[in-house]
């Protein structure tokens, strides 16, 4: 494993938190009926958006899926309007017109997220097509969970980011269910990895959800990728501890074992980086993200609702 | 309508086509052309000939037979501030691309509030003649005035096609471009110069007023010749092409409705929830209360296209079918038929596709 330096370390552990303790007040609050929106929350795969994120630069591009909460912090964005969002207010990344499945913040490079599994696949290769037509040295990076390698637009993708050897990196969240369903119930082997290097794109899989693990897997085939190599994969091996949609736990419907998601839970990425720190340096960090996650909150709940007038603003671009 | 510049040349539809994307390939170099067989020796019934040769192969190329992933890409690229066209030799093929036009190019300037847009031209080729049956000639616009997000145009004649592609282009929404294998060689008036046709702007081909004859793609071509059958019994129609379906100008159709009390929409598809059920129902909103008219549709019989000859030719309006039911729009039933005429780009279209 590369050396994490203690900063980089800190930042990861940040990231992690910011994404749990956001989820959770997201719990908190949603029997007041103020999260006007379905969530898909990614308790459980935080480590996944955070280490892959932490191997990007800036200019990388991202693309995502409806459970984007923690890839869109990940990449940097904006807290206060992604809570805004959710709220369906005015000061939302997308003044209420997404909600929490289509988040968006291109002062970052976060793509706005698409609630049809597989769908960002294409548009991911199609953005890479650009970047190296205009050789450009961005990447784009496309998370996907198992589900979408179900979907036959994953393999034409696949095939034409292989065929153009073009700069993406696809991550596949491998939480092991679509919905109720699990992989073995879906796929003859249940191998993602061994369908992407059908088409000579080199994989990686990660298990366990190791952060650090992620990180170093996706600077590596970042690497790979800024050096001209084409479209590397990795596959994330995690864990969805709620309900594939809002923000309830899910035992009572008995499609997964209990013993399952606990080996899951003790496994827990965030506790597990956050020990690596000094318990000086993970209070003040868990400090701060209260009072963040806490103002973001504040902020949507002072946030306007969008006037009867935005109702067709943005049907098409000006 | 445009401002284009006074000019003699004449071209086919098929080379207004070519010099439109040619001239915006100059001009942006942000364009290119994909799809499956755009770069070979048929170059797209001429459509695309030699722009690979010209700007090279990252802006002219063949894909993997892959329709609904190439969508995406499309949307990716634009995404990035491209401006690409994805050409299909048959509109069917569409519906392979309908989840990514649909659910990702129609919806992201909205969902996302205005923080992306889709430039994307979506050129879709209807067939017709030699045998296309029934996967080979069909027309999907209604499907996708459906949207809101998409904007639909079908030029007819070879200076729309030109001023088309070139404001389909330009265009930062997604743009279905039909055009129609049976007006290809039609040749007619093209300035050299670029120039764009505005959206949502119909044109009335001939003036009359006895009766308003709307007519989409090539069906614009069999109204013109019903007209003159018309003509001949002294009723005199309006033809109005509409150009542009989505964007679509009712104030011009209405208008005309509103002194011929009398309308016939001919659509190049089936009438059963397609254009003309929307120009109809548009219309009695518009009228209802001030102006009674008397209304019929003509388009595909209701059933999939046939491949044998004598069978396709009941399976699409004629410029008889029309003159006829105009007629009856202003006489009531009466003991006319209309000479036959023939139409020559199908009577002479020998495919193979």
């Amino acid at each position: 494993m590369m050396a994490i330096p203690e900063r980089s370390l800190s930042t990861i552990y940040r990231d992690l938190r910011r994404i749990r303790r956001v989820e959770e007040k997201i719990i908190e609050v949603y029997s007041s009926d103020k999260v006007k929106s379905p969530v898909h929350l990614s308790i459980g795969q935080e480590s996944v958006a955070v280490g892959v994120c932490a191997a990007l630069e800036p200019q990388d591009i991202a693309f995502g899926t409806y459970r984007g909460h923690a890839l869109y912090l990940a990449k940097g964005g904006d807290m206060r309007r992604m809570i805004a969002e959710l709220y369906g207010k005015v000061d939302g990344c997308a003044r209420g017109k997404a909600g929490s499945m289509h988040l968006v913040d291109m002062s970052v490079n976060m793509m706005g997220t698409s609630a049809i599994v597989a769908t960002s696949l294409p548009l991911a290769v199609g953005y890479a097509f650009a970047l190296k037509a205009r050789k450009e040295k961005a990447i784009v990076v496309c998370f996907f969970g198992e589900g979408a390698m179900d979907e036959g637009v994953a393999y034409e993708s696949l095939n034409f980011a292989a065929l153009r050897k073009l700069p993406v990196l696809f991550v596949c969240e491998n939480n092991q269910y679509a919905i109720y369903s699990h992989v073995r119930d879906r796929m003859p082997h249940g191998d993602p990895c061994a369908r992407a290097r059908s088409f000579n794109i080199p994989t990686e899989r990660i298990e366990r959800g190791d952060t650090l693990a992620i990180r170093d897997a996706s600077a590596k085939a970042a690497a790979a990728i800024r050096a001209g190599e084409g479209p590397q994969f990795i596959e994330c091996m995690t864990y969805r501890w709620r309900d594939h949609v809002g923000p309830d736990e899910d035992r009572k419907w008995k499609y997964r074992p209990d013993e399952e998601l606990d080996a899951w839970i003790r496994n827990d990425e965030v506790a597990r980086v956050g020990a690596m720190l000094d318990d000086a340096t993970r209070q003040r960090i868990d400090a701060e993200v209260e009072a963040e996650v806490t103002d973001a909150f504040a902020f949507a709940d002072a946030s306007a609702f969008p006037g009867g007038e935005e109702l067709d603003q943005y049907v098409f671009s000006a | 309508m445009s401002s284009a510049p006074k000019s003699d040349r004449s071209l086919t539809y098929a080379e207004a086509l070519y010099e439109g994307t040619r001239q915006e390939m100059e001009r942006d170099p942000g364009v290119f052309v994909f799809g499956l067989g755009v770069d070979d020796a048929r170059g797209m019934y001429g459509t695309t000939l030699d722009l690979q040769n010209v700007f090279g192969a990252d802006r002219n190329f063949d894909t993997p037979l892959s329709e609904d992933a190439m969508t995406g890409v499309a949307i990716g690229a634009a995404l990035a501030g491209m401006r690409p066209i994805h050409v299909h030799q048959r509109m069917d093929f569409l519906l392979l691309c309908m989840n990514q036009l649909v659910n990702m190019a129609a919806k992201s300037s909205y969902m996302f509030a205005g923080a992306v847009n889709v430039p994307i031209v979506v050129r879709a080729i209807i067939g017709r003649s030699w045998g296309q049956g029934a996967q080979h000639s069909q027309a999907f616009h209604s499907y996708f005035m459906h949207v809101p997000g998409l904007k639909v145009v079908a030029p007819s004649t070879p200076h729309d096609a030109k001023g088309c592609m070139i404001a389909a282009i330009r265009d930062n929404n997604p743009v279905i471009f039909m055009e129609h294998r049976m007006l290809y060689q039609n040749r007619g008036i093209v300035p050299e110069e670029p120039f764009a046709v505005t959206f949502g702007q119909a044109r009335r081909l001939t003036e009359g007023d006895d009766v308003t004859i709307v007519a989409v793609s090539h069906m614009v071509v069999e109204a013109l010749r019903a007209k003159h059958l018309l003509d001949e019994v002294g009723i005199k129609a309006e033809v109005i092409d509409p150009v542009t379906l989505a964007p679509l100008d009712m104030d011009t159709i209405a208008e005309s409705v509103g002194r011929t009390g009398r309308v016939l929409v001919v659509d190049n598809s089936w009438t059963m929830c397609g254009a003309s059920s929307e120009i109809v129902a548009q219309l009695v909103e518009r009228l209802q209360g001030s102006r009674s008219f008397r209304t019929a549709r003509l388009g595909y019989a209701p059933t999939p296209c046939p491949t044998t000859k004598p069978l396709e030719n009941l399976f699409y309006p004629t410029a008889m079918s029309i003159a006829q039911t105009a007629y009856e729009l202003v006489k009531g039933k009466g003991d006319w038929t209309p000479a036959a005429v023939e139409a020559k780009e199908i009577a002479e279209f020998r495919g193979p596709f």
